[in-house]
């Protein structure tokens, strides 16, 4: 090892509108490792590494690549020296299929000016098979669960010929599973001689496949360890500067009205096959209904249908005893319903309108903000600005686009609008997903907080950890149905759910998931 | 009488003439919309091209030199409404606003100019691209009566579908053009710069529109006559959007349109008020439209239950 491939020299990025995101980092790597970078949200992880793939230009420093210095134009720059980047956001074209986005820009062509298609489902496959990815590379994009999707953003790299391979926050979307299939795939990699910039908020992640780690505050570095030499607690007092509480204090369990009833539920999704089939649950106020699973087995359509995003759906659905069905967003949202989406990108919030805009779509028609004509738009800035100090998100003002902010911010904000309104309800779709751990402490804590006021809540999570803390019942969702459920959380195993969630076991009799007939 | 005029083969005939220059224009609306643009440009395209073509076939006395001219033009207002919107950022509904408008004060000012006359081109010597009969299919009966005898450039019309189809589903920068258009972020990650295909698909854009606009005072008519292009343009861009942007959905909707147009021509001869029926294209598209949103919205409500 020790073989330098990279060296990043007082690197310095400041943002056109003045946030220095980078300020004099150096950051070092060598040939075939995996190398963690780790920080709080807005700590200038991925500022770093656009500067490194050539989206944006440094202020300030130098690059080394293979011991002689380089400046890095673009990403078509990026690509040519040997760089792969899988960014925090899909950056896939929906529409089309797995190989066209694979060989998008670098096609192949016959006779001279159009694409081979076949050839470009042959590579594709090619490189899907080398490493072992299990994707169809014929389907369409916009048709694959979020964890295949991730496959393919790597996949994309790899086609590239990557030889230092910048994973920002690939493990974010992923069910432990995936990411045990990641981990064996990141490690064949690193055999093959690739090197991986490795970023993720899940410190256990990085204990277990990362081989150093450098950690960064403000845009600072914090300095570089071997992961061996460090402990989880060590890592988190270093990017946070003072020492994170992981554990909650829960008070007893205290059930009121029925407030969600769902019977018989069945979904379908595009291709006519049931997505979700023949569900039946109840929730009631003042309880936290855990839904665990493999990401792809229907949590997403049953989303969709509680939260009225969708209508298509056979059974019953009964929100404070009215039939979703009937109903639209808006009127289901006002019967108290809050919804955390799965993807913050699309359906979370409007990237190119500010904060303000963002934390208030889900009010503008309040009167409290909104008069006979006009916003009240000082009470509303009032407002924003305390949500911002409250949930930490970190930003110059309220004036910021979204899509400006640091990707576990952006969550932060579409957390913030969903409690602001004091929901009654929450469908909680990975709540945390991104965010640091100091902000998915306190972001468990207000979930918690809800729960002690008397609202409802449903958390759909990959994070066994947080869906084991949390929830009071906890049910496993495979293949559309419930395969088993649990009452008794404080007794169950990751690995017990792990067998539940793969369909290894199933549980016919599903005690306790409904309270009443 | 009316009845008999729509089912004669000559209607049909007509109905292919009309479309030609709608099509041009719709395939135009395609390619950039595809990229991710509104090119609402179109009609003041094809008004400067349609005075252009006039100028340039008497310039050179050659249809064909008139016509590669007047392309060469066309593109050029294309990249002239690319570097607006991509350089200048302006907005690119405003730019294609302010091309419009030139258009038709320019046209006007350069006809005065070049031929003394402020209304009509008839004191030029243009030349027309002409007519050919189809060997064969001249012979079927009602068929070749529709097809046969047709412009060269509607011809080329209905192969430029195909070709444009071609170049959009089969082609690395069609490929590129599409997966700008619907992200340009994700094109951008992989080392396209979408710039330079937003650039190439509105000259693209320009060039067809300004085909369809030669056309109109180099075979559908032989002179030119201020404000000729009559919201062809608007028309091409309602005629792509319904069909999906697709080149093969723009053809369709746009022989409707054609129909339309053929239809006006032939009731003019009738006892109606030319003013009503002059209508005719105008309200088609507006129906159309209509139409097409009630059909997305239902089909939506169906995909969201209900
Ligand atoms: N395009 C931009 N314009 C202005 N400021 C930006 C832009 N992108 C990021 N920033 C700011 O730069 C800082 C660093 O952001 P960055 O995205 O690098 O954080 P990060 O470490 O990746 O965080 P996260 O874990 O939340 O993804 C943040 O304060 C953010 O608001
Ligand atoms: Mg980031």
């Amino acid at each position: 090892m020790s073989e330098k491939v990279l060296q990043m020299n007082n690197i310095m990025k400041i943002y056109p509108n003045g946030v220095v995101a980078v300020e004099d980092v150096t950051f070092e790597l060598e040939k075939g490792e995996i190398h963690a970078l780790l920080g709080e949200n807005g700590a200038g992880k991925s500022t770093l590494m656009k500067v490194l793939f050539g989206i944006e230009s440094p202020e300030q420093g130098k690059i080394i690549l293979n011991g002689t210095e380089t400046t890095i134009k673009s990403p078509q720059d990026a690509i040519k020296k040997g760089i792969g980047m899988v960014h925090q956001h899909f950056m896939l074209v929906p529409s089309l299929t797995v190989a066209e986005n694979i060989v998008l820009g670098t096609e192949p062509k016959k006779s001279g000016m159009f694409i081979d298609m076949e050839k470009a489902v042959e590579l594709s496959q090619q490189i899907a098979e080398k490493y072992n990815f299990d994707v169809d590379v014929r389907e369409k994009v916009e048709e694959l669960p979020v964890g295949i999707k991730q496959k393919v953003e790597i996949l994309k790299a790899l086609y590239r010929g990557a030889d230092i391979l910048i994973l920002d926050e690939p493990t974010a979307v992923l069910t432990p599973q995936e990411t045990d299939e990641l981990f064996i795939q990141l490690k064949k990699l690193r055999e093959a001689g690739h090197t991986i910039i490795f970023i993720s908020h899940k410190l256990d992640e990085i204990k277990e496949i990362c081989d150093r780690a450098t950690i960064m505050r403000n845009g600072k570095s914090k300095g570089t360890h071997l992961v061996k030499d460090i402990s989880t607690t060590q890592m988190s007092r270093l990017m946070v500067g003072r020492d994170v509480v992981l554990t909650f204090d829960k008070k007893p369990l205290d059930l009121k009205e029925t407030v969600l009833k769902v019977r018989n539920l069945c979904v379908a999704g595009s291709t006519g096959v049931k997505r979700v089939n023949n569900l039946s649950f109840d929730l009631k106020a003042g309880e936290i209904f855990g839904i665990a699973g493999v990401e792809g087995n229907g949590q997403g359509h049953l989303v969709e249908v509680l939260t009225g995003l969708s209508k298509k759906y056979m059974g019953e659905i009964s929100v404070f005893g009215m039939e979703a069905k009937k109903h639209s967003i808006k009127e289901i949202r006002e019967l108290g319903m809050a919804h955390i989406p799965e993807d913050r990108m699309t359906l979370g919030c409007a990237k190119n309108m500010n904060i303000m805009d963002n934390m208030f779509s889900n009010q503008y028609d309040n009167p409290e903000y909104s008069g006979k004509v006009m916003l009240k738009s000082k009470k509303i800035e009032k407002r924003v600005n305390e949500l911002i100090k409250e949930y930490l998100v970190k930003c110059k003002s309220y004036k910021q686009n979204v899509g400006m902010l640091s990707g576990g911010n952006i969550q932060k904000v579409v957390v913030a609008r969903e409690f602001s309104t004091n929901p009654k309800i929450i469908i909680a779709n990975q709540p945390t997903r991104g965010i640091d751990v100091g902000a998915a402490a306190f972001i468990r804590q207000r979930i918690i907080e809800f729960r002690e006021a008397g609202s409802a809540i449903i958390l759909i999570s990959a994070d066994l950890n947080e869906i084991l803390e949390l929830s009071d019942r906890l049910a496993v969702i495979y293949k559309g149905q419930f395969a088993g459920v649990f009452n008794d959380v404080k007794n169950v195993t990751e690995g017990e759910l792990g067998e539940y969630m793969l369909g290894i076991k199933k549980d016919d009799k599903l005690e306790g998931i409904i309270y009443e007939q | 009488m009316i009845f008999e005029a729509i089912i004669s083969p000559e209607f049909f005939n007509a109905t292919l003439r009309a479309t030609t220059p709608i099509l041009f224009a719709a395939l135009a609306s395609a390619v950039a919309s595809k990229s991710g643009i509104t090119n609402m440009a179109l009609e003041g395209i094809m008004l400067f091209s349609a005075l252009f073509g006039v100028i340039f076939s008497a310039a050179f006395q050659s249809a064909w030199m008139g016509l590669l001219v007047t392309m060469i033009i066309g593109g050029f207002i294309g990249f002239f409404l690319a570097f607006f919107v991509l350089r200048l950022k302006t907005d690119q509904i405003l730019a294609a606003i302010a091309i419009n408008l030139i258009a038709n004060g320019a046209t006007i000012l350069i006809l005065l100019a070049v031929s003394g006359d402020r209304g009509v081109s008839s004191s030029i010597q243009s030349l027309q691209i002409p007519r050919v009969a189809i060997p064969v299919i001249e012979n079927i009966p009602f068929l070749g009566r529709v097809i046969s005898n047709q412009n060269i450039l509607t011809y080329i019309s209905l192969i430029m579908v195909v070709v444009v189809h071609m170049f959009l589903y089969k082609t690395p920068l069609g490929l590129r053009i599409r997966a700008v258009g619907e992200n340009k972020d994700a094109a951008e990650s992989v080392g396209i710069s979408s710039k330079k295909v937003q650039y190439i698909s509105l000259i693209i854009s320009g060039v067809l529109a300004s085909i369809g606009g030669f056309f109109l005072s180099g075979g559908y008519l032989t002179y030119f006559t201020t404000g000729m292009s009559a919201g062809r343009g608007f028309i091409a861009l309602a005629a792509a959007s319904m069909g999906g942007n697709t080149p093969i959905g723009a053809f369709l909707v746009s022989i409707l349109f054609g129909a339309a147009q053929a239809l006006a021509n032939i009731l003019q001869l009738g006892s109606w008020p030319y003013e009503l029926i002059q209508m005719l294209p105008y309200f088609t598209t507006l129906l159309g439209l209509g139409i097409y949103s009630y059909i997305r919205m239902k089909k939506r409500q169906r995909l969201t239950g209900k």
